[in-house]
């Protein structure tokens, strides 16, 4: 199983790779969320949904099932538990 | 006269762009739609040193010229045309210092547009305290354009700006990305085909529907006939240059723009921990709410006694000073009582959208999205549909079209039929007159009945709207991809000027909008209550004189003079002269009050109302309501009004509706018209029942069909018809 936005824990950084799933909305790269950049996570709402996430300075909710074709590689662990 | 400059102000959501347009027009503005659809369109007059004007056009937000929505390509259309007569001769480019980056992908697609551009790097005041520099001469250069940094917060740099609108002709029109390097053929062949055409703008108008809802491509003409390549490769190669675009920012701004990251973080990241926590968030977010409830209806009393009160001042003065006739007749019982009607909605109106506004402003209500998403979705609404269920509180005309920012189909779609059932403000007066009248006194925890009974109608309504969403959720069959995606802007202190033009914005629309309608209906109705053509209409004084000789009062003339009884004994005067002549009084005020109800009974209305009362008797209603029921199809705030109309034609005395209504007998039980079991079943009819012709006209503009306004109006009035009939059979 890859790593995806989904499995960020609060506080937690992490580097975009590629999206598994060929159209994301178009809004989400217009928003700064592309491969390359560092996704952290800032707050998740209950049942893990939605998303509250900050990428490459944007500040934008997503949905889980969004999140989950964001695959990235985790850079920092400083999760708040 | 010079000529006006045409200038459009264009920018991501959230960047303060209404703010500027605030500072450069004033009260200069004007805000209507764009033919044809229900897209606001806000322009205003701006002057500029040296005698110069310039026409201002605020055009929704958009975060890049990729359009995914209605309101999106009306800005992109508007860019494209160069024969709309508000195609701009410069567009200001509106950007928040913060988020810089991801606003300069929207400047470089319109300056690739090849439209002298300015860049507005706005919230200036925030660089020193988010350790941000900017080497503008550098950025001016790289970006080939001008640049004005601005605060509106602080009203710095806006006369820079008007320097530099006025100096328009001295801009750049040069490119900034060369996006024909992400399809090098396509865009060659692009170029063979279209000589005369910039190849920039044929791939946007291409692209330009790739992200549309099947719905509302309909509303253009088919662009993409000369499209070669698929959709999808199309959303492909937008993506590709979107990463093109980023990849010029990023070398851009390297050199320009710094940020000292540690003085970034701090205050946002703490709020955000509170007010999105897992419980905190939605505790703070239901005392928000009661707070908001509780000022709508507290605070806004006040202010409708004093209208309430002015306006029946303002109808016996136009009855005490002009000379009696028609014409009088038409100004107070016509005219007046149809304006009053609709001015006596200001004051919650406008608190509501002052909260809305408030709320908007400072950036809380994303996090209301993002804490009732999940919650919301079981039902088939979105987090966003949270926006518009609350507004639906005060109309459900701007609840509908604030389902805009819904991206998926399905979600606004549900969000938009459950609306109406959400109790709005026109309900309220209906409500509170039928609670006055059935509700017994007494209390329950320290709430009055009364209050509760109101309390119940509000949740009733919210529940009828979840519960159809879920229903609607399970029949609706359309498949739509999620697309949710929601900017969570930074916590700002509302600009109070904005709020205001805000409230002042939306209270005028209802005012003009709804208004119309309201005056409209009551001045015919007015007309068919105080005209027939049958004998008994026009001998009616004759008839009453001679029944009332012959058999005496009616029994709604005893109870008038029951309830009156009681005024007159409580009275100081025990003097028995003037007890005689009250008496005398009273005498002829029921006379001529049945002569009122006769006429009426006689007139246009009072047949089309008979011709009605076999399908409304069993709900326990008489004609009257059901004339009543029936005008207030167009709006139900029309029921008081029509009421109100009702009983004071030809009557001559001030007398309250509400005691009116209190002294009306059903023809057949004899029993006070207004009964529990009546009361209740109107109540439930009106909390039901889709009684607006302004919201099923949004509705059909918003789904661009006739076919869902039309169920709605079905489904909504059926149910409420049964649900009626039910509560009056039981309670009976």
């Amino acid at each position: 199983m890859e790593t995806t936005v989904a499995d960020l824990r609060r506080g937690q950084k992490g580097i975009i790779k590629e999206f598994t799933e060929d159209f994301l909305p178009i809004k989400l790269l217009e928003l700064g969320c592309l491969p390359g950049n560092v996704v952290e996570l800032v707050q998740v709402a209950p049942l893990k949904d939605p998303i509250y996430i900050n990428v490459n300075g944007s500040h934008i909710a997503i949905r889980r099932e969004m999140a989950l074709h964001i695959a990235l590689e985790i850079i920092e662990d400083n999760a708040i538990i | 006269m010079s000529k006006q400059i045409n200038v459009a102000l264009i920018g991501n959501p959230n960047t303060g762009k209404t703010s500027v347009f605030n500072q450069l027009t004033g009260l200069n503005q004007k805000v209507g739609n764009y033919p044809g659809i229900t897209v606001e369109k806000k322009e205003g007059i701006c002057k500029l040193p040296r005698g110069v004007k310039a026409h201002i056009l605020d055009l929704p937000g958009t975060y890049s010229l990729n359009t995914t929505s209605l309101d999106e390509s009306v800005a992109v259309e508007l860019l494209l045309n160069k024969n709309d007569k508000d195609h701009p001769d410069v567009a200001v480019v509106v950007s928040d210092v913060e988020n810089l980056k991801r606003n300069l992908l929207l400047f470089t697609q319109i300056k690739d547009l090849k439209i002298p551009a300015i860049l507005v790097i706005n919230m200036a005041d925030r660089m020193s305290r988010k350790g941000i520099s900017i080497d503008i001469d550098l950025l001016e250069k790289k970006l080939n354009c001008k640049i004005a940094l601005v605060s509106t917060r602080k009203e710095t740099g806006i006369d820079k700006l008007r320097e530099l609108i006025a100096d328009y002709k001295n801009l750049s029109k040069a490119q900034n990305v060369d996006t024909s390097v992400i399809a090098p053929e396509y865009f060659e062949k692009l170029r063979e085909t279209f000589p005369k055409e910039d190849v920039y703008k044929l791939w946007l108008v291409i692209t330009q529907d790739v992200n549309f809802m099947p719905l509302e491509k309909k509303l253009f003409k088919d662009a993409s006939s000369f499209a070669t390549k698929s959709k999808s490769e199309l959303k492909r190669l937008q993506q590709k240059e979107t990463i093109l675009r980023y990849q010029f920012i990023n070398g851009i701004l390297k050199e320009t723009y710094k940020v000292d990251v540690n003085a970034a973080k701090g205050f946002r990241a703490t709020l955000d921990k509170v007010l999105t926590h897992k419980v905190f968030g939605y505790v703070i977010f239901l005392l928000i709410l009661l707070t908001i409830f509780q000022a709508i209806y507290g605070w806004s009393e006040y202010p409708m006694d004093l209208i309430d009160g002015f306006f029946a001042s303002a109808t016996e003065w136009v009855k005490d000073t002009l000379p009696p006739g028609v014409f009088t007749n038409l100004i107070a019982e016509g005219i007046l009582a149809g304006i009053g009607g609709i001015v006596i909605f200001i004051p919650q109106i406008a608190f509501l959208f002052l909260f809305i506004a408030l709320l908007e402003e400072t950036g809380y209500m994303s996090r209301v999205v993002f804490l009732m998403d999940r919650i919301m979705r079981p039902f088939g609404l979105s987090g966003k549909s949270v926006v518009p269920l609350i507004s639906g509180t005060a109309c459900a005309i701007p609840a509908v079209m604030a389902t805009r920012t819904i991206e998926n189909w399905k979600e606004r779609l549900i969000t938009i039929l459950v609306v109406p059932f959400t109790t709005c403000s026109a309900r309220l007066p209906v409500y509170l007159i039928i609670i006055a009248l059935v509700i017994p006194e007494g209390s329950l925890l320290g709430l009055s009945y009364k209050a509760l009974t109101l309390m119940l109608l509000y949740l009733l309504g919210f529940g009828a709207s979840i519960f159809s969403a879920l229903i609607l959720n399970k029949i609706l069959k359309i498949k739509s991809k999620s697309f949710f995606v929601v900017e969570m802007p930074n916590y700002k202190l509302p600009l109070l000027k904005n709020v205001g033009y805000t409230v002042l914005e939306k209270t005028k629309s209802f005012v003009f909008g709804a208004g119309k309608i309201i005056l409209a209906i009551s001045i015919i109705l007015w007309f068919l209550g105080s005209n027939g053509f049958s004998d008994e209409f026009k001998n009616a004084e004759t008839i009453v004189t001679n029944r009332v000789k012959e058999q005496g009062f009616s029994s709604s003339s005893e109870i008038y003079f029951e309830n009156n009884q009681n005024d007159l004994n409580t009275g100081l005067e025990s003097d028995t002269d003037s007890a005689a002549l009250q008496q005398k009084e009273l005498e002829e005020r029921a006379i001529s009050q049945e002569i009122a109800s006769y006429k009426l009974e006689h007139s246009y209305m009072g047949y089309m109302g008979k011709a009605i009362e076999p399908i409304v008797r069993p709900l326990g209603y008489d004609w009257k309501i059901g004339i009543a029921v029936l005008t207030s199809f167009a709006a139900r705030e029309v029921f008081v009004g029509t009421l109100a109309t009702i009983y004071s034609v030809g009557n001559d005395e001030e007398e309250t509706i509400k005691n009116r209504m209190a002294a009306e007998v059903n023809p057949i039980t004899k029993k006070p018209l207004f009964n529990l079991a009546s009361g209740i079943s109107l109540l439930l009819f009106y909390a039901f029942a889709m009684q607006c012709m302004s919201t099923l006209a949004v509705v059909k503009r918003e789904t661009n069909s006739w076919k869902w306004p039309a169920g709605q109006l079905v489904f909504m009035s059926l149910f409420a018809y049964l649900v009626a009939l039910i509560a009056y059979q039981l309670l009976k």
